[in-house]
């Protein structure tokens, strides 16, 4: 179930394979390594590339989840206002268990992951996407380590727990209490259209699980159903037992045929919804990322406001602290500016990625939809099939 | 495709008139729900009879009764809706899931209708011997009456009558129409007294006395199901050759007022009068006629001919004494092994029907939640699109959407009609019932033939010996030759009364073994009926949903890999 996806958004034109620059990876060959509580899945991660910064056209690594929760981190930190694709959940109970059908899955996501950021025509170029697809296993694991210790508290973190707390009281000195947030309608309707969209997946992805489940419910009653019928068919005689016999032999086909529907359904439809589903929360943490930005922005700017009123006075009355005061002043006046311009190349960012999100989506789900309605299709087409070649055997067993 | 799809699909009335489509298959959900809890409890005890709500409305043709009590028809089915929806162009598996229900459905009700009778070979079993012949019950319009002749407790003794109405062309019952008033216990009093007159047959068993067990019900639900089940029972005497035409049947049906069947009341009375002749019992000097004797041995005036009994077939088990008559027919031993198995397989079977049937209806369920759940998302995107692509998404997921409640409905009308032909594997279950008490009867029969007999011999070696000893005094002996005479009168007796039990077992016999044989004809005919039923239904069902789905496969290839 390898999925190469080197196509890079569908804006780009028809490209000859040699020019074009392309950047492949594929998560494969999932093994289960290490015992009990320690086990862990570890992935082959291929990497085919033209691109200069990597070493040769092919290589091959070995990662582990936490390796993909790293680059993710890493990646969302470095790149606000882009949409970093979102992790398939830690999910302790399942992977306890590592089923094969979790960890097809888990692999599934993982692919998708990478693939999305390697075909983000910002994000392909991150160095940490380069170190992610290149580096040895232990250097990987000494710098998963020894980020998960530091980065747990981010010094842009406690700067802004300090800031957060500086601003505060100047929002009580100064009578202001409310959170400060942008009044921009476009921007609150896209968050409420956010908002929305997610609870309106998240049912639809309900429903979707649920009818997985329903298939494999169906294909068990057709199966149960189909060794009655062959038990009852023993017990009577001449046509009537041929009868049951052939009807008890297709219902227990069938069953099989549902079976394999239901795990298609789960692989082509249901997880789908649920990229989509994660595709949202992305955009959730990057509109909280927004938000940050644009309190940072409007603190600094009212602390390098107060800091001006400040210094002028401090000039006026030609007081010592004056130059001091300056320094300070210059020092926060460009902070401003920089939390300005990083605010502004986030809505900037934000601007592109929903279009890319909503033109990535509909292509996403158109698949999906037809996946789903190939399978249906196929599904009822073998149903049809198997039940029809049994008539005409019933119709000679009641002339006789 | 954009453009066309923003014009025509996306009016507020028509998705609003969607959700009246979805909100009327969640109505109806909960009525199939109710009619598939009813199936259940209908399979969890064998004794039961009644029928889903959806059963005996959509195909008899009865249909149009105004006196059928009010159930679910195909109305609710919305029929306009689904033109509006499903604008297809005619397909086979129309005309497989409308038509075949009339040939599909093996009619075990017993209700045949002259149209039936005319099909071909996939037609009735029982449309062979009878073909002109034609009787329709219906039972309905429950009515509460008022107890007056007992009544100790002023107004109290309160009960319900039903009509029931039969409509036949059988020169028997003399008259083409007509209609009668009855209760409970008279359906007891008359399957009672078949159950006596026709003995060895395999009677319908009749509607337990008590419907619930342990539950709460309304009294309107309670009547409502009994009533169900009275038609049903009516029904299936009518289907039965034999009791159709019997005395205690017609009298039932037609005789206005009360009902002139002696009712089990009458016996207790008998039993009084029994109860005086138990001392000539005693003395084996019974007043009994012998059509009186052969009749099983009941509780009561029968204490000594129980005990008698008991003790022959206690002899007859340890096989210490030679009984003339053992019931050595192998044949019909073999045959009630292989009914008993028979019946352990219909038994799971029936099980396994029944899963299958709840776990279509959750399909159904599960497909038309999805479709609604996709319809409001439609909705959603296409009202706050931005982008153009977002109401190319809002198309492509009405169209899911829509195949997605189409399909919905095929589940639900296949297995609405997959609980119609399953439910012969219940109804035969039933049967089984009526054969294991025409069986008991032919034991009982058997045994009271081996009693007799064994009384008989034993008569006989008395007088013998009573012979021997008062030849040897001359002239005899008054009371000797008295107590001989009384001997000899009791032999008499006790030979006529052997002489009616023997031909009362082989009347028996003869009925088992016609029952049996017209039992595995039907049986034959009704199951095959029954698979090609479900399988053309199966097949019916399966096109349309295929169609469905390969229609929106078709819409959405463009996005296929393949495609790209």
């Amino acid at each position: 179930m390898e999925q190469e996806r080197s196509i890079p958004s569908s804006l780009l034109s028809p490209r000859s394979p040699s020019s074009q620059p392309c950047l492949s990876v594929s998560v494969t060959d999932p093994v289960k390594l290490g015992n009990g509580v320690q086990a862990y899945i570890s992935y082959r991660v291929i990497t085919k590339t033209n691109f200069p910064e990597y070493q040769g056209p092919e290589k091959i690594v070995i990662r582990r989840y936490s390796d993909f929760v790293w680059l993710h981190d890493r990646l969302f930190e470095k790149y606000k206002g882009i949409f970093i694709p979102f992790i398939p959940e830690k999910n302790a109970v399942e992977k306890f268990r590592f089923s094969a059908e979790f960890i097809e899955m888990r692999r599934q996501a993982l692919d998708i992951f990478v693939n999305q950021i390697a075909s983000h025509h910002e994000l392909q170029k991150s160095e940490d996407l380069r170190t992610f697809l290149q580096v040895e296993e232990e250097t990987m694991e000494r710098l998963r380590s020894h980020d998960s210790g530091i980065f747990k508290k981010k010094p842009a973190d406690l700067m802004q727990l300090f800031k957060g707390v500086q601003s505060k009281v100047s929002d009580i000195v100064l009578g202001k209490e409310k959170p400060v947030e942008e009044s921009n309608p476009e921007y609150e309707k896209l968050k409420h259209y956010i908002f929305e969209l997610e609870n309106h997946l998240t049912e639809a992805q309900k429903h979707a699980f649920r009818l997985v489940k329903r298939h494999r419910e169906l294909g068990q009653a057709l199966s149960d159903f189909g060794k009655a019928a062959k038990l009852l068919g023993a017990c009577e005689e001449k046509a009537v037992g041929k009868g049951f016999s052939e009807l008890g032999a297709k219902s227990e086909m069938l069953s099989i045929k549902l079976q394999k529907e239901a795990h298609e359904l789960l692989l082509n439809f249901e997880e789908p919804l649920k990229d989509y589903i994660r595709a949202v929360q992305s955009i959730k943490a990057t509109i909280a990322e927004r938000a940050n930005a644009f309190r940072q922005q409007c603190e600094l700017a009212e602390t390098t406001k107060l800091k001006e009123i400040n210094l002028d006075r401090l000039v006026l009355v030609r007081s010592d602290k004056a130059a001091e005061a300056e320094v300070e002043y210059k020092e926060l006046k460009a902070a401003s500016e920089e939390a300005t311009k990083r605010f502004e190349t986030i809505v900037a960012l934000m601007n592109q990625e929903i279009i890319r999100f909503q033109e990535q989506k509909t292509l996403d789900m158109g698949l999906a939809f037809h996946e789903f309605a190939k399978g249906q299709a196929h599904l009822a087409n073998g149903v049809a099939d198997a039940w029809r070649s049994l008539l005409p055997k019933l119709e000679a067993l009641s002339v006789s | 495709m954009m453009m066309d799809s923003e014009n025509q699909g996306f009016e507020e009335a028509q998705l609003y008139s969607t959700r009246d489509q979805m909100e009327n298959l969640v109505v109806k959900e909960q009525l199939s729900s109710k009619s598939f809890s009813n199936y259940r409890s209908a399979m969890s005890s064998l004794s039961e009879t009644h029928h889903p709500l959806s059963l005996p409305t959509i195909l008899t043709p009865a249909d149009s009764d105004p006196l059928l009590a009010p159930t679910i028809d195909r109305d609710l089915r919305n029929p306009k809706a689904s033109d509006r929806l499903f604008s297809e162009p005619f397909h086979f598996s129309d005309v497989n899931s409308v038509s075949f229900d009339g040939n599909n459905f093996s009619d075990v009700n017993g209700v045949e209708s002259p149209s039936k009778s005319s099909e071909s070979s996939g037609g009735l079993s029982r449309s062979s011997s009878s073909n002109s012949e034609y009787i329709q019950i219906t039972v309905s319009n429950p009515q509460k009456e008022q107890d007056v002749s007992n009544s100790i407790v002023p107004g109290g003794n309160s009960y319900i009558t039903y009509l029931i109405t039969t409509r036949t062309n059988m020169a028997e019952f003399g008259g083409s129409e007509f209609s009668v008033r009855r209760r409970f216990k008279d359906v007891v009093t008359l399957s009672e007294r078949l159950a006596e007159s026709y003995r060895g047959f395999f009677i319908p068993p009749r509607p337990d006395k008590s419907v619930v067990e342990g539950q709460v019900m309304h009294k309107q639900e309670f009547v409502e199901q009994r009533r169900m089940a009275l038609e049903k029972y009516l029904r299936k005497l009518a289907g039965h050759p034999v009791i159709r035409k019997s005395d205690e049947f017609k009298v039932f049906l037609q005789v206005q007022g009360r009902l002139p069947l002696p009712t089990t009341t009458d016996v207790a009375s008998r039993m009084l009068d029994g109860a005086v002749k138990l001392p000539k019992q005693l003395f084996g000097e019974s007043a009994m006629t012998p059509q009186e004797v052969v009749q099983p041995a009941k509780g009561g005036r029968d204490l000594l001919r129980l005990f008698k009994e008991l003790k022959q077939s206690v002899t007859n088990d340890w096989g210490s004494s030679k009984p003339a008559v053992i019931e050595e027919d192998k044949k019909f031993l073999e045959k009630k092994e292989k009914l008993r198995d028979l019946e352990r397989q219909l038994s799971a079977a029936s099980q396994q029907a029944e899963l299958l049937v709840k776990a279509q209806q959750d399909m159904a369920e599960t497909l038309g939640e999805l479709g609604l759940t996709l319809i409001k998302l439609t909705k959603f995107e296409h009202e706050e699109a931005v982008f153009n692509c977002q109401r190319v998404r809002a198309a492509d997921t009405k169209n899911v959407a829509t195949a997605a409640v189409k399909a919905s409905r095929c589940y639900r009308e296949l297995n609405a009609q997959t609980v119609e032909h399953l439910d012969v594997l219940h109804d035969y279950l039933g049967l089984m019932l009526a054969v294991h008490g025409a069986f008991s009867e032919r034991s009982s029969a058997l045994l009271t033939e081996q009693t007799l007999l064994s009384d008989l011999s034993s008569l006989k070696s008395r007088a013998e010996k009573l012979e021997a000893a008062s030849s040897k005094v001359f002239g005899g002996d008054i009371a000797r030759i008295q107590k001989l005479e009384q001997l000899k009168e009791s032999i008499r007796t006790t030979e006529d009364a052997k002489n009616v039990a023997m031909r009362e077992y082989e009347r028996i016999k003869e009925n088992n073994r016609s029952e049996l044989e017209r039992f595995d004809r039907e049986r034959q005919a009704d199951f095959l009926n029954m698979m090609k039923g479900f399988v053309t239904n199966q097949v019916g069902y399966a096109e349309k949903m295929s169609h469905v789905w390969a229609k929106v496969a078709e819409e959405t290839s463009s996005y296929s890999k393949e495609n790209n």
